[in-house]
Parts: structure tokens; C-alpha cells; sequence
């Protein structure tokens, strides 16, 4: 059989069907607390920290991030885990410990508004405007996946699938703004584990367990023993390993650059954790998503691994068995009617999280960040809600133009992993020294991240154009990112010897040690409780990232 | 780009937006709890599930290498589902600060002042 499609019964549609209620159900919940822009964009600040924890893993958890995962898994094998044991979970820990107290503890309310506060317009607008175009082309990524899966699951026209799901985001999003996103968005992880679990329940057991699957893969002529391992053949020098990167590669490019200025900086993911209700659960937002993190790879790397034995052609460059099309190709396989119900309602769950993830960020850095502060400023707050209300329409809506520069990528990760190379990681050296270095000066901010994405973005044109070469499309992002780091610390250190610093009342609560951020502020009770303890969660949460490795070695 | 004259302003003058969102209108913490729609959604989805295990025949357990599947995942579930339901009953939903927990919620939610 070369055409995958699912054979969907009534039972599996009304699975289907019950999730649609239920997700449009929470919008119109959701809409009754939403009384000012506030409530709208921000979810009036109100989260318990299970919430947003949850909301925070699972806007990461997008059709995207699992069929991508999913595809690495087939082409890269057990190495994949970097992305999650060394390329998310220090970085979110440092988000929860030493981050969050800023930009909690300053109010702003997004990532552009902490620039400037702690730079100036210039750096704000630049920043605003590189995320709200960033967004948008990630939403696509996300509507793109989406449409793929539909239309050849169940046999949905491209367009139909695209309209049907962007719709149905956009109805929950417009009538509940950011609370109906985060509260969908802890549903749908629930969902989406209820789709994957059962699939990798079957599809091990028909290996022959943990070591059969293993042994196949080993003996696989598209696999071996290299796909086993997660730091062999990482030598510098001497790179044997399929990710195609040495150690330092994999430490500094993924685990340092890529995955802090994803998890540290991008807003998608921060705004979870600043709709929190108190600076606690804000803090503990990042860390507890960290824990169902550590634990995903098994849930997205074994369907892989399952996929690349099951099927020999896997690996084509297009039709039905492309590396994304592992886990479609799975459900198709070992999902009997009823459970097969779950798992495409699980897969369209995620595509929902992650599209509502970057669409009620870019309404929020819209509305505040570029409408009320440069455009019209001064209006009422009912003004502001209304705007981010049509704001929302007009992102969905440029979301679907851009699932069309998708459709350009065979591996739809590595698509991402260069957008991050060009948006977050110049962001990131500028926040980071920013924040830590009280003498960095505004214009320093603003060329250190204007330089630092034009490097980035040159080392990708270079690449393209072939005037340097990488062995890997993944390679490239650690490189481009690494030079966005060169370029941005230069230039950060050079401007700010040249110009004048800011004095340190301005910078109150914004950089360490100017001024005292209050980490008790609007504490409960029960806050204070041992095991709800930052620092103690983060260390734990790190720990077991480290012994999780060592089976993988 | 941004003209300098925004650009040095007081800090003060410049937080202006932020206070004025913040301080006067943030405290509609009246929120639903997300457990109950969770447990229930999944309690369906359990019962779902579980009856579809129950009543097919090997042709499902066979393409499930072996597993009764829909079973399996139909008890999960709905254990989770009552899970949540039951985390409700132990520990409701807080009442926060704000007086109107009313359900019409609807008209002029949005016009409505909040203090």
C-alpha cells in the first residue's frame, strides 16, 4: 500500500466531534472573565501554576514539535533526545530560577516590553516587529503540519483541513483571548498524551519490547548501531554520529544558544509563565513543564525508531513515506477504530495548541507593543481589547499564506531551527548581558540584536548559496546561531564603550543586583511549602536529565 | 525607528500604559475550572473507548499487535477522567476577590466596569 489513509468510523468521529464541543465550550467560558485588554491578552494574571505549567509544555507540544521530533527520531535516532535532555530542560530551569523574577517582577507584558524598559524604543520596535513577523511564520508551520496530516489521513482537501482547523483556533482564541488558549491548551496535552501512549504501548510490543526494537534497528540498513547512542561519534575531529555535529556542536550550539533563546526569550512560551498569579507559581510555571519534558522523547524518538524497522521505504523525499509522516503512518499501522479516534484527535489537538501558542502571542506583541505604542496611543482599554480581538482574525488569516513557505521544507524542524537561528538567539545574547551587566547601554541592545540577526541570517544565505558548506541543514542552525552569539557580544561590548549608559533608577528591577525584586510578592498559602520551592524543583528537574542519559550513552 | 524623544523619557512616564492596565482593571479573576472539563471530556471518553474495546472482536486486538487496546485505553481515561473529577471535590475551585461568579457573564462582559 502506497496511499496512507485512516478508516475512520462513526466512533472515531464522534471522538473527533466531542473534542470540537469541548474546545469551543472553553471559549465561550473563558469569555465571561475577559473584562478588560487585560484579561483578553494576559488572562488578567489569574493562573494557578499547574496551569500554566501545563499550558507552557503544551504550546511547545505542536503537530510540529511531535511529527518533527517524530521524523528526527527515523533520520537521526536516540541522539534526538538533545533537543529535549540538554536542549530544553537546563534552559527552562534557568527561565523558572533566574529569569522569570524579571520579567515577572517588572509587570511588562510582553518580551518587547521588558526592551523597552531596559533599552529603548528603537530596540522595542525592532524586536516587536521581527516577533510578530516570526509568529506568524510559525503558525503556518503549524497549519502546514496540520493540513498534511488531514489530508492524507482522512482524505480532507488540503483547504478544507487548513480553514476547518484555523477557524476552529480562531473562534476560541477571538472569544477567549489567552485564557481559552492556555486552558485548551492543558486539555490538549492531556489529549495528545492519550493519542501517543497507546501507539507506542503497541508498536514496542511488536518489536519485541525496549531490545527487540533495538536489536532492529541496529541490524537496519537505514539505521545501526550509531542510532543507539546519543554522545558516540560526537569527537571533534572525527564526527561519526548521524546529527552530523561534534560535542561542542550539540553543548553550545543546541544546548546553549538554540535552546536559550528559544525556551528564555520567545514570548509564545514566556507569556504562560506571566499569566500566572503570583511571582511563585510564575516561577514554577517553566519547571513544571520540565518534568512531562524530560519524559516526551519516549512518546515522539521510539515512534521513530518503530517507524524506521516497520518501514523499509521510509526516508522518500515526498509521497507518504516522508521521515514527518513517521507517526501517521504508525496510527495507520497498530490503531484499531475507538483508541485510532484519540490519536487523530490528539494530533489535531496539538496542531491546535501550537498555532493558538504563537497566535495569542502575536495578538498581545501586536496590540501592545506596535498598535498602543506606536500607532494610537492613549485610547481607552475597550479600544485595546478590540483590537486585539481583530488582531487575532488578521494573524490566523496570514498564518495560512505562510503554511505555504512550509510546504518548501521535506524536514519541517529544521525549518524551525533556522527561523530560531535568525529570531531568538540574537535576542537572547542581548537579553543576557542586559541582564546581567548594568552598564550595557540602550543603542548597545538595539545594534548587538539587530547585527546579531543579520549575522545569523547571513551564515544561512551563505550555506544556500554554497559558498560554505555544513554537513547537515541542523548543522548550519548551530553555526548561524553560533556566529549571532560572536557577533552579538561584540557588538554589544564595542556600542556600549562608545555611548552613554542608562542611570541605575531607570533600571530598577530590570538588570541583577540594580534595586530588589520582591520573589514573595502575592504569595499564598502553601507557597512557601518545600516541594513548591524553585530552586529545589529546577535542581531535581536537571538531575534526572543527566541520569536519563546515561542508558543512552 | 522610534524617534529619541519617546526615548528619554522618565521611567515613570513611560510605565504609564502598563500601570494603567495593571492597577485598574486586572482583577477578573473569575475563572471556571479547567478540571471539570477535563474530567468530564475524558470520563466520556473513557466509556467511549472502553464500550468500542469490549464490543469488537480480534480483528482490532490482531492490528494492536496482540493488545486489547481500546480497552486499555478506555480504563485509562476514565480513571483519569474521574481523577479530576474528584480532585474538584477535594479541593474547589478558589473563590477569588471578585464579587460576580454569576453565569450570565454574556452581554456587556466586556463593557462592564470592574470595581
Amino acid at each position: 500500500m502506497d496511499d496512507l489513509r485512516l478508516d475512520l468510523n462513526a466512533l472515531d468521529y464522534t471522538i473527533l466531534g466531542a473534542y470540537f464541543v469541548t474546545v469551543l465550550g472553553i471559549g465561550f467560558l473563558a469569555r465571561r472573565s475577559i473584562r478588560s485588554s487585560l484579561d483578553f491578552l494576559m488572562s488578567g494574571r489569574s493562573l494557578p501554576a499547574w496551569v500554566t505549567g501545563l499550558a507552557f509544555i503544551a504550546a511547545n507540544l505542536g503537530a510540529l514539535e511531535i511529527l518533527g521530533m517524530a521524523a528526527n527520531g527515523a533520520q537521526y535516532g536516540v541522539a534526538t533526545v538533545h533537543y529535549y535532555w540538554i536542549g530544553a530542560v537546563p534552559a527552562m530551569v534557568f527561565l523558572g530560577i533566574v529569569m522569570l523574577p524579571f520579567y515577572y517582577g517588572s509587570k511588562v507584558r510582553s518580551v518587547p516590553e521588558f526592551l523597552r524598559l531596559r533599552f529603548n524604543h528603537s530596540t522595542h520596535l525592532l524586536n516587536a516587529v521581527s516577533f510578530a513577523v516570526s509568529a506568524v511564520l510559525i503558525a503556518g508551520v503549524n497549519l502546514y503540519a496540520l493540513a498534511i496530516v488531514l489530508e492524507a489521513l482522512l482524505g480532507w482537501p488540503l483547504w478544507t483541513a487548513i480553514v476547518v482547523a484555523a477557524a476552529l483556533v480562531l473562534a476560541y482564541i477571538s472569544l477567549g483571548g489567552l485564557s481559552s488558549a492556555i486552558y485548551n491548551e492543558v486539555l490538549q496535552f492531556f489529549v495528545i498524551l492519550a493519542g501517543l501512549i497507546p501507539l507506542v504501548v503497541v508498536g514496542l510490543n511488536d518489536m519485541g519490547g525496549w531490545s527487540g526494537l533495538e536489536d532492529k534497528v541496529a541490524a537496519n540498513e537505514n539505521g545501526g548501531e550509531g542510532f543507539l547512542h546519543a554522545w558516540q561519534g560526537t569527537a571533534v575531529g572525527d564526527v561519526t554520529n548521524p546529527l552530523g555535529s561534534s560535542w561542542i556542536g550539540i553543548v553550545f550550539g543546541l544546548g546553549f544558544l538554540l535552546s536559550f533563546g528559544y525556551w528564555t526569550t520567545n514570548f509564545a512560551e514566556v507569556q504562560r509563565a506571566m499569566s500566572a498569579q503570583n511571582m511563585s507559581a510564575a516561577r514554577r510555571t517553566p519547571l513544571i513543564g520540565a518534568y512531562p519534558k524530560l519524559f516526551i522523547p519516549a512518546l515522539t524518538i521510539i515512534p521513530g525508531l518503530i517507524a524506521l524497522v516497520v518501514f523499509p521505504k521510509l526516508g522518500a523525499e515526498e509521497g507518504s513515506f516522508t521521515y514527518t509522516n513517521a507517526i501517521p503512518l504508525l496510527i495507520e499501522r497498530y490503531l484499531p477504530n475507538g483508541v485510532l479516534g484519540i490519536a487523530v484527535t490528539g494530533l489535531l489537538a496539538a496542531f491546535m495548541a501550537g498555532m493558538a501558542a504563537n497566535v495569542s502571542s502575536f495578538n498581545t506583541v501586536f496590540t501592545y507593543d506596535i498598535w498602543q505604542t506606536y500607532v494610537k496611543k492613549d485610547r481607552d482599554d475597550a479600544y485595546y481589547l478590540r483590537v486585539g480581538r481583530l488582531v487575532t482574525v488578521v494573524g490566523v488569516c496570514i498564518g495560512i499564506g505562510t503554511a505555504f513557505i512550509a510546504a518548501g521544507y521535506s524536514n519541517i524542524m529544521n525549518y524551525v531551527q533556522t527561523l530560531f537561528s535568525f529570531f531568538n538567539v540574537p535576542l537572547f545574547v542581548t537579553f543576557i548581558i542586559g541582564m546581567f551587566w548594568k552598564r550595557m547601554t540602550a543603542w548597545a541592545g538595539f545594534w548587538s540584536l539587530l547585527t546579531g540577526t543579520l549575522a545569523a541570517l547571513t551564515t544561512w544565505i551563505l550555506y544556500k548559496a554554497e559558498v560554505i558548506s555544513f554537513r547537515t541543514d541542523l548543522e548550519e542552525t548551530f553555526w548561524g546561531s553560533g556566529a549571532a552569539f560572536v557577533v552579538g557580544v561584540t557588538v554589544a561590548v564595542v556600542v556600549t564603550m562608545v555611548t552613554t549608559p542608562k542611570p541605575d533608577d531607570e533600571l530598577q528591577g530590570l538588570v541583577r543586583g540594580v534595586g530588589a525584586t520582591d520573589l514573595s510578592a502575592g504569595e499564598l498559602v502553601g507557597d512557601r511549602t518545600w516541594y513548591r520551592n524553585p530552586v529545589l524543583l529546577g535542581m531535581i528537574a536537571l538531575a534526572l536529565a543527566i541520569v536519563l542519559y546515561i542508558p543512552f550513552w | 525607528m522610534a524617534d529619541e524623544a519617546q526615548g528619554d523619557g522618565t521611567r515613570a512616564a513611560r510605565d504609564s500604559e502598563i500601570e494603567r492596565t495593571t492597577e485598574a482593571e486586572s482583577s477578573a479573576a473569575r475563572l471556571f475550572d479547567v478540571r471539570r472539563v477535563i474530567g468530564a471530556l475524558f470520563t466520556l471518553y473513557g466509556v467511549l473507548v472502553l464500550g468500542a474495546g469490549l464490543l469488537d472482536g480480534d480483528d482490532a486486538a490482531e492490528k494492536a499487535s496482540g493488545i486489547d487496546i481500546n480497552v486499555w485505553t478506555g480504563l485509562g481515561m476514565l480513571l483519569l477522567g474521574l481523577l479530576m473529577l474528584a480532585w474538584m471535590k477535594v479541593s474547589p475551585p478558589r473563590v477569588g476577590p471578585a464579587q460576580d461568579r454569576d453565569g450570565d457573564g454574556e452581554a456587556g462582559a466586556a463593557s462592564r466596569p470592574t470595581h
